[in-house]
């Protein structure tokens, strides 16, 4: 049973607006959400990146370490270009886990959001438009992602066996940066796509059909050009968004490598960032209004 | 609309329908409301009459079909933000943010609305204190009970110090001596001006806190006055309603020319009177039973009240 003291019914709590009443800014309100999201971020930080960082963790591992010390050095073909596995990997690996990240970042609270007590309204009743809300759990994801990935970096610099190092070289620093931002973007971006039209109860369903062979078949684990020996894949592989981000990576870390040229991956990330936010917006608003 | 100063809510001809299959659901069909600066006004109906549709459009979250809603002279719809920044809500469900504390909550929601950091947290010290919560400031808003997660929203919704306080069924699920304390809370914030609207399938929440009560059913106002206004309109106080186990007794029939009753209905079985001067009139209808060889089967009298306008406006028993 609760009981309140008597001074609570009687209390100054809700005066009419005093003089002093704050007129919040949209960017104000957006930074004090974003603040939220940090805030949030650091509580759960363990938490939230562990899994994403255990899969490229145990696949280097595995892959750049165990196997060759065991003899499997046949996967140590990459590209063609003499390469080791392990300078396949990187920026496969980081491009994948900002890409995980980004949808997981958005999809899992954003079905405890709309459906569970339906808490949305409590962010929704913030002095936001609706559609600015959308725009930022888009870069409070993007963000996640982004440290996701970075975290992701030094697994893969550092695990591997002797004589099997990654070569990276980054010859073009404001094109890495461009490509890691744009990429957290356009997978939170799509996350929140995701997570506005699929019903809650089918969330298993996205994993298993969408971003699993999404990541398979990502070019993480060769570069694009390598796949001109199965034609028909390397045709179909361009749907999937994840590819333009592990080659943009390729390009700014492993430029040695065969990678899409700049106008290809740029173009694409540029252009699908785009599209996924706006259309993420519209979906996320009718969910929110009804 | 014209904004005017005296007028914190005001809807003209409001209408929502719902799409689906068969037309969809008509939830809101033609609600006029005005809610003058300082007044606590309540939306009284049975569930499903359209209560949380309408505050659900007043702040901003449900688009009207049809019709104008406004807030401090704010169209809810095109200046959602305008109207959002002068008013706290506070849902049915329990919409705390379960990633932060109890204090974070406040934090946070006055940082959404302009405060800075220093002002934010002092602010959600204070509400904590005043709402009797300090010493679950840290908590997860989760762990806390059914009263004191409403008190909660109710601070939350106060960090910013809105014009307007919404609050959507605000003790249903909660045991009765937290009810009463958290009608203690809410008449303390009338006293200190805030103005109120809420919505209760309590028709004694209406009468115990409420200046004026529009009473909904099926997506209409079926009346809107002071308590004791729809009282009194009614033209009956008190309502009673007996039922025989076959034809309602002649001498019952005639009884609408006496005076002191307004109305008399009668039913398969069963007559239902509305008269101002009730006294002896339940056993007067109980005898004339037994002259008529029928036996009563059940016998009430309502004493005037909300529940009986209900009926009078409506024909039918309330039904929570």
């Amino acid at each position: 049973m609760t009981t309140i003291s008597p001074a609570a019914g009687t209390s100054a709590a809700g005066r009419p607006p005093a003089p002093h009443v704050p007129r919040p800014t949209l960017a104000r309100t957006f930074l004090a959400m974003m603040a939220r999201e940090l805030r949030v971020l650091r509580k759960n930080f363990v938490s939230t990146f562990v899994r994403v960082l255990m899969q490229p963790l145990m696949f280097v591992f595995v892959f750049a370490y165990v196997l060759p010390k065991i003899g499997g050095g046949a996967m140590a073909a990459g590209g063609g270009s003499g390469a080791t596995f392990a300078t396949v990997l990187v920026p496969g690996l980081v491009g994948s886990s900002i890409v995980m990240q980004g949808v997981m970042a958005v999809v899992f609270p954003l079905m405890m959001e709309l459906n569970w007590q339906r808490s949305i309204t409590d962010r929704a009743l913030a002095p936001l438009p609706v559609p600015l809300l959308a725009v930022q759990k888009i870069a409070a994801a993007g963000l996640q992602a982004l440290i996701g990935g970075l975290l992701v970096f030094p697994a893969v610099l550092f695990i591997h066996a002797d004589g099997q190092a990654p070569s990276v070289h980054v010859d073009n620093w404001p094109v890495l940066v461009l490509v890691l931002v744009l990429g957290s973007l356009m997978a939170s971006a799509g996350g929140l796509l995701l997570g506005t039209l699929i019903d809650p109860q089918k969330v298993q369903v996205l994993f298993a059909l969408v971003l699993m062979p999404m990541s398979m078949l990502g070019c993480v684990y060769y570069p694009w050009a390598a796949l001109d020996h199965v034609r028909w894949l390397q045709i179909v592989t361009l749907l999937n968004p994840m590819v333009y981000v592990n080659e943009g990576l390729r390009a700014a870390l492993t430029p040695q490598m065969d990678h899409m040229s700049f106008w290809a991956y740029m173009g694409v990330l540029v252009v699908s960032t785009a599209l996924l936010t706006w259309s993420a917006t519209r979906t996320f608003t009718k969910r929110v209004l009804t | 609309m014209t904004p005017s100063p005296e007028i914190a809510v005001r809807t003209v001809d409001l209408h929502k329908t719902y799409s689906g299959p068969r037309g969809g659901v008509q939830a809101v069909r033609g609600i006029d409301l005005e809610v003058r600066h300082g007044e606590f006004f309540g939306l009284l109906g049975p569930n499903g009459a359209g209560k949380s549709t309408t505050i659900g459009m007043l702040t901003t979250l449900v688009v009207p079909t049809a019709g104008e809603a406004s807030v401090c002279g704010y169209d809810v719809v095109k200046r959602s933000v305008d109207v959002k920044r002068r008013i706290g809500m506070v849902s049915q469900n329990n919409t705390l943010d379960s990633d932060l504390t109890a204090f974070e909550n406040l934090e946070f929601r006055g940082r959404f609305f302009g405060l800075g950091a220093r002002d934010a947290r002092r602010r959600a010290d204070e509400l904590l204190e005043m709402f009797g919560l300090t010493e679950r400031r840290g908590g997860n808003p989760f762990e806390l009970s059914g009263g004191q997660a409403k008190r909660l929203m109710i601070c939350r919704a106060l960090v910013h110090r809105p014009e307007v306080l919404f609050l959507d069924e605000p003790t249903a699920g909660l045991d009765p001596q937290t009810r009463v304390n958290l009608w203690e809370v809410l008449r303390g914030l009338q006293a200190e001006g805030q103005t109120i609207l809420l919505t209760t399938h309590y028709m004694e929440e209406a009468e115990a806190l409420c200046d004026r009560v529009a009473v909904v059913d099926h997506g209409r106002v079926l009346a809107s006055d002071t308590v004791d206004g729809l009282k009194g309109s009614t033209g009956a106080d008190t309502v009673i309603t007996v039922s025989y186990d076959g034809d309602v007794p002649d001498g019952v029939r005639a009884l609408d020319r006496r005076d002191g009753i307004s109305k008399v209905e009668l039913g398969e079985g069963q007559v239902r009177v509305f008269a101002t001067a009730p006294d002896g009139l339940l056993g007067e209808l109980v005898t004339a039973a037994a002259s008529a060889g029928v036996t009563v089967t059940d016998a009430s009298q309502l004493r005037p009240s909300l529940e009986t306008a209900f009926l009078t406006l409506t024909g039918r028993e309330y039904r929570e």
